[in-house]
């Protein structure tokens, strides 16, 4: 195996009973990576995050870490730390005791113990929580001293389970960044575990899309947002609209998928495709254009005749939602780039308008 | 802040709910508990008359007797000792009970709990006579060692027995406040002190055992302060053989010819008093963790 991963998980699986929660995952994360696994709750995410750390074996497959295979090494002999979600701070002891507490199972010498507790709290903006006691801090601050007491122990690899789930909404934006930065300076691989997909885009140097304990996609998060290869992914991250037909052309990385009232769409194929396999084009609305019906042109991938229905202004976009003439309906997000209180100049209800999209911006995409 | 008249009278109202509430309980803890207490109070500074009556002259001759005569400092000592004994067994086999217990799925905790609640739906006194029947020199464990055609065992009547009996009854309330507190245990803490390096004995030690202290300090509190006082067991496992506090409490009581109550009064309040210096540590403890 290769030794330059810091993390590598060989077709690993946990079965708990019948039910195998993690199911043949591989995956390979860089040193000093941000590396997000992303999934709704349920989808192996956090086992996969237990297995690293050592709170569960796996019932298969290879675990390294540093090209040092850990499957059944216990959590205290792993050279990573976690940061749980409910922080699990020690509430019997001080912010610079929990903080220390990996140092003292070190036997780490108490001079260089003190001095390094004190960049911790230093790095994570605590330096005067010292002596207070976890339930004596708001939210953000034990999350950072949840962050400070497992980075002080220089973990090679850093575990994090939805840190930022318990924080509100404005919070939770600032801890992102800060997060972020935080791993920049440090430079420690990160393993960020998340259900939240915008905050996986934001933070992420790569993601992995996990959905019934199997890995459906590894990517940036430019590559996952743009060119998701299955519609789990597609749908799971970000918004998109989806319109089922039958492949009748293919070339190259674009197909044709014709839909059962006849329309012709073409998109991009992260993957191959059949003529004949069905499939199904993934549009994202803000990927869409909405033109009045004479200013259609018939070099654009597609167009489709529609009627504008619903109007929604949402502040930075205006978010319409249309209708095919065969009755589906379907959502484009135009941004509102006048400043205007004219709301004639946009779309009206009822207006008939023609939907059209570059090929690149859709996606042709089977299962 | 100044309160308002009407938030005045709320409080009032309210303090005069919580008298009606707390007058019944009152009343019960005045009659029955802080009235024999001074009786006992008032006759240890009598005198005890020839034939065991009481005689109206105050004198501080029984806690002379207490504190200068060997057999009754030693029961102190012993009583003493055998509770801390009796504390420290039952929290050696209650703590692993009890966090065996938690670890339980929901439905075999009940079921173990039950277990160890079982033995109160029987009388004390005839789980202690069963002792008896089993440690006996002809009883159970004897009888299987002799038809094994191994030596038999001299068991009862031994302190040992005292010690087994003490333990046996004492454990239930040993495991249920550690019971409690374990429950009440965040078994998260436990991994986040592995992922910091600590092995299983180490995160036990430094994160689970001082954070269930309150469950082990409640659990300690029951089980030694009854157990300084007790005789019954003594008396039917031990055979009498050595003299506890409360085996003397009770002979000066009851069995004595003539009885002495007034010297029986003074050991039960140095009982008292030095047992209140043991609740008062344990206050004290638990008022510092909850600061």
């Amino acid at each position: 195996m290769h030794k330059g991963y810091a993390i590598e998980l060989a077709n690993v699986v946990k079965r708990f009973g019948e039910v195998a929660a993690v199911d043949h995952v591989t995956l390979q994360i860089h040193d000093g990576e941000f590396f997000s696994l992303l999934g709704p709750s349920g989808c192996g995410k956090t086992t996969t995050l237990r297995m690293i750390a050592g709170f569960e074996y796996p019932s298969g497959g290879e675990l390294m870490i540093h090209g040092r295979p850990m499957a059944t090494v216990p959590p205290h002999h792993r050279p990573v730390n976690t940061v749980f979600q409910s922080y699990a701070l020690f509430p019997h002891m001080t912010v610079a005791q929990n903080v220390a507490f990996g140092l003292k199972m070190k036997r780490v010498p108490r001079a260089e113990l003190g001095a390094r507790v004190q960049a911790a709290l230093d790095m994570v903006r605590l330096a005067g929580f010292a002596e207070r006691y976890p339930r004596q801090m708001s939210g953000g601050q034990q999350q950072r001293v949840a962050l400070a007491r497992a980075l002080v122990n220089q973990p090679e690899v850093l575990l994090l389970d939805e840190p930022l789930g318990a924080l509100d909404q404005k919070l939770r934006k600032e801890m992102q960044l800060e997060l972020k930065s935080l791993q920049h300076r440090v430079g420690i691989t990160f393993i960020f575990v998340t259900h939240d997909q915008e905050e996986a885009l934001t933070m992420s140097d790569r993601i992995a899309v996990m959905n019934q304990g199997k890995v459906l996609q590894v990517g940036t998060p430019t590559e996952i947002y743009e060119r998701p290869t299955c519609k789990f992914v597609a749908d799971f991250i970000g918004e998109t609209n989806f319109i089922e037909g039958k492949v009748v052309e293919q070339s190259d990385e674009y197909a044709t998928i014709q839909t059962p009232d006849g329309l012709q769409l073409r998109g991009y194929t992260p993957r191959p495709v059949n003529l004949g396999e069905a499939a199904t084009l993934s549009l994202r609305p803000e990927k869409a254009r909405l033109v009045l019906p004479s200013h259609a042109r018939p070099d654009d991938a597609f167009t489709m005749p529609v009627h504008v229905e619903m109007i929604t202004y949402i502040g930075s976009d205006t978010r319409i939602t249309v209708r095919l003439n065969e009755g589906r309906t379907l959502d484009v997000w135009e941004q509102n780039t006048l400043s205007t209180l004219d709301r004639n100049a946009y779309w009206q209800p009822g207006e008939a308008a023609v939907l059209v999209c570059p090929p690149a911006n859709a996606l042709v995409l089977t299962e | 802040m100044a309160l308002s008249s009407f938030e005045r009278e709320q409080q009032r109202r309210e303090q005069r709910r919580l008298m009606a509430l707390l007058a019944p309980g009152m009343f019960w803890l005045l009659v029955f508990f802080l009235l024999p207490l001074l009786v006992i109070l008032v006759y240890s500074f009598l005198t005890n008359g020839p034939r065991g009556n009481l005689v109206w002259q105050p004198t501080l001759q029984n806690y002379v007797d207490l504190f200068t005569q060997a057999s009754y400092v030693n029961a102190y000592v012993r009583s003493l000792w055998i509770s801390v004994l009796t504390t420290l067994f039952a929290l050696l086999l209650g703590y692993p009970l009890a966090l065996f217990i938690v670890k339980q799925p929901p439905r075999a905790r009940l079921v173990l709990l039950i277990l160890v609640l079982i033995p109160f739906w029987t009388n004390f006194l005839v789980r202690i006579y069963a002792w008896q029947i089993i440690l006996a020199n002809n009883g159970l464990i004897n009888t299987t060692l002799g038809t094994l055609g191994l030596p038999t065992l001299f068991l009862l009547n031994t302190e040992g027995a005292t010690l087994l009996g003490l333990v046996y009854g004492e454990l239930p309330f040993m495991v249920l406040p550690i019971y409690a507190a374990l429950d009440r245990f965040d078994f998260t803490l436990m991994e986040a002190g592995a992922d910091l390096g600590a092995s299983k004995w180490r995160a036990f030690w430094h994160i689970m055992l001082p954070m269930t202290m309150p469950g082990v300090a409640a659990g300690a509190v029951l089980v030694f302060i009854p157990t300084v006082g007790q005789f019954v067991v003594s008396e039917l496992l031990g055979g009498a053989k050595v003299d506890y506090i409360g085996n003397l409490i009770q002979r000066l009581f009851l069995r004595s010819n003539p009885p002495n109550w007034p010297l029986g009064s003074a050991m039960s309040t140095v009982m008292m008093v030095v047992l209140l210096g043991f609740i008062l540590l344990y206050f004290r403890s638990t008022t510092e963790e909850d600061r």
